[in-house]
């Protein structure tokens, strides 16, 4: 199942959904980071709410997605992570250290507009 | 040929069955003697129970009134069960006296040495009174032995089951007591660690953090651990993961109070320390807490 990509004003916004094949997440990471310039954003939001679990491959690919858009001129916020599966990340090493997180959605965009002040 | 091997067991079973009912029939007739002995002289073997435990020393915590009391209990509930060789109704009493002596600090050696007392003090009269017939002596004896032991085995088992049960009871108590997670300004969580942490109990700290930070929105958190003495390696590393797993949900976290004790361990299990923002006291880590989240606290009036 492709993860759909909305636009948001200067913010590119990607929700996930409840189980992603590894192609699927290779499919977004392309996706985004493709995007990301020809729409001239300047932040992502990767909405990951509803997953339940992370496996390290899509924890892998959530910081490959983050670093490869910062290269690219944007910044990436990775939002919704759920309490258990925050620990089950911490606990096998996937920390996303140097990506920024938010509680969710609402959060992710307020921490975008104090950082760059982009208004909707 | 099956048949033939079948009828030859059959009457092997049988012959191995008959010499086994007549020792029970023996045994629980020669029981019945001894319950019957043990009723004649309850008076008087009971007093020197109590004799004996008072000599001792057990029980201190027991009034002599009071010892006697359950003394009576005991020895009516041991004969009871000699007798009937169902042990359901010692142990429901093991289990009630259990409860009742147990909050007055009566020890486990205690419980089981009156126990093993009583098998004495009866095992003797058994020995006054068969002096003449060793034979007879013995055979009771074989039949008093393993009920005995097991009425010292439940009475002991039913106690330590019982004091299990309340330390069981008490952890839970002080684990539900021990994990506020308080709100204190919109979005601001302190999280208050007093005594000793063991894996269960961090593990409990980090779900009840989490979940309060989802449910709060929180966006600082402040893990106060002054009252936390020592911790070892293990829960150190867990401290750290709960820091990670805090800011995955958007959370800032500050650890304040660190004791040296604390510092030493953190540095020795090399922690990456740009991972932890760390402020010496409860205060502090509030004060900068409101900095982090925009908020300036100042004096209405001018002290005077």
């Amino acid at each position: 199942m492709e993860v759909p990509i909305l636009k948001q004003g200067d913010v590119l916004i990607a929700t996930f959904q409840a189980a992603l094949s590894d192609a699927d997440l290779n499919q977004l990471r392309s996706g985004l980071v493709q995007r990301v310039v020809r729409f001239r954003s300047r932040a992502v939001i990767v909405d990951v709410t509803a997953m339940d679990v992370m496996d390290s491959f899509a924890s892998r690919t959530l910081r490959e997605i983050a670093h490869m858009i910062r290269l690219r001129g944007a910044e990436t916020v990775i939002v919704g992570i759920q309490p258990e599966v925050a620990f089950a990340m911490v606990q096998l090493g996937l920390t996303l250290e140097g990506v920024a997180t938010a509680l969710d959605l609402e959060e992710g965009l307020a921490y975008l507009k104090q950082k760059f002040a982009i208004v909707h | 040929m099956a048949q033939v091997e079948q009828s030859v067991k059959d009457t092997l079973r049988t012959a191995n069955q008959i010499p086994e009912l007549s020792r029970i029939n023996v045994a629980s007739e020669l029981l019945r003697e001894l319950v019957a002995h043990l009723r004649q002289n309850r008076t008087q073997l009971r007093e020197e129970w109590v004799t004996r435990i008072s000599e001792t020393r057990l029980l201190t915590a027991m009034t002599k009134d009071e010892i006697f009391a359950e003394a009576t209990s005991v020895y009516d509930s041991y004969v009871e069960a000699l007798e009937t060789g169902t042990f359901e109704a010692l142990q429901a009493y093991a289990r009630n006296l259990s409860e009742r002596i147990i909050p007055r600090g009566v020890e486990t050696h205690e419980v089981v040495g009156i126990v093993l007392l009583l098998r004495d003090v009866l095992a003797r009269s058994l020995f006054a009174k068969y002096q003449t017939d060793f034979k007879k002596l013995n055979r009771i004896l074989d039949a008093y032995e393993p009920a005995a032991n097991r009425i010292a085995n439940t009475v002991a088992v039913g106690f330590v089951q019982e004091r299990e049960r309340v330390i069981r009871q008490q952890q839970e108590a002080i684990r539900e007591l021990s994990t506020p997670v308080l709100q204190v300004r919109e979005r601001l969580l302190i999280l208050p660690i007093i005594g000793v942490i063991d894996p269960q109990r961090a593990r409990q700290l980090t779900e009840q953090l989490l979940r309060g930070i989802r449910t709060n929105r929180a966006k600082v958190v402040v893990i106060d651990i002054t009252g936390v003495a020592a911790m070892d390696a293990t829960v150190a590393n867990h401290l750290v993961q709960t820091v990670e797993a805090s800011r995955l949900l958007g959370a800032n976290v500050i650890v304040t109070g660190l004791s040296p004790e604390i510092a030493q361990t953190l540095v020795t299990i090399g922690i990456d320390l740009s991972k932890m923002n760390t402020v010496g006291d409860l205060q502090g880590g509030i004060e900068q807490a409101e900095r982090l989240l925009g908020y300036k606290v100042a004096t209405l009036v001018e002290p005077s």
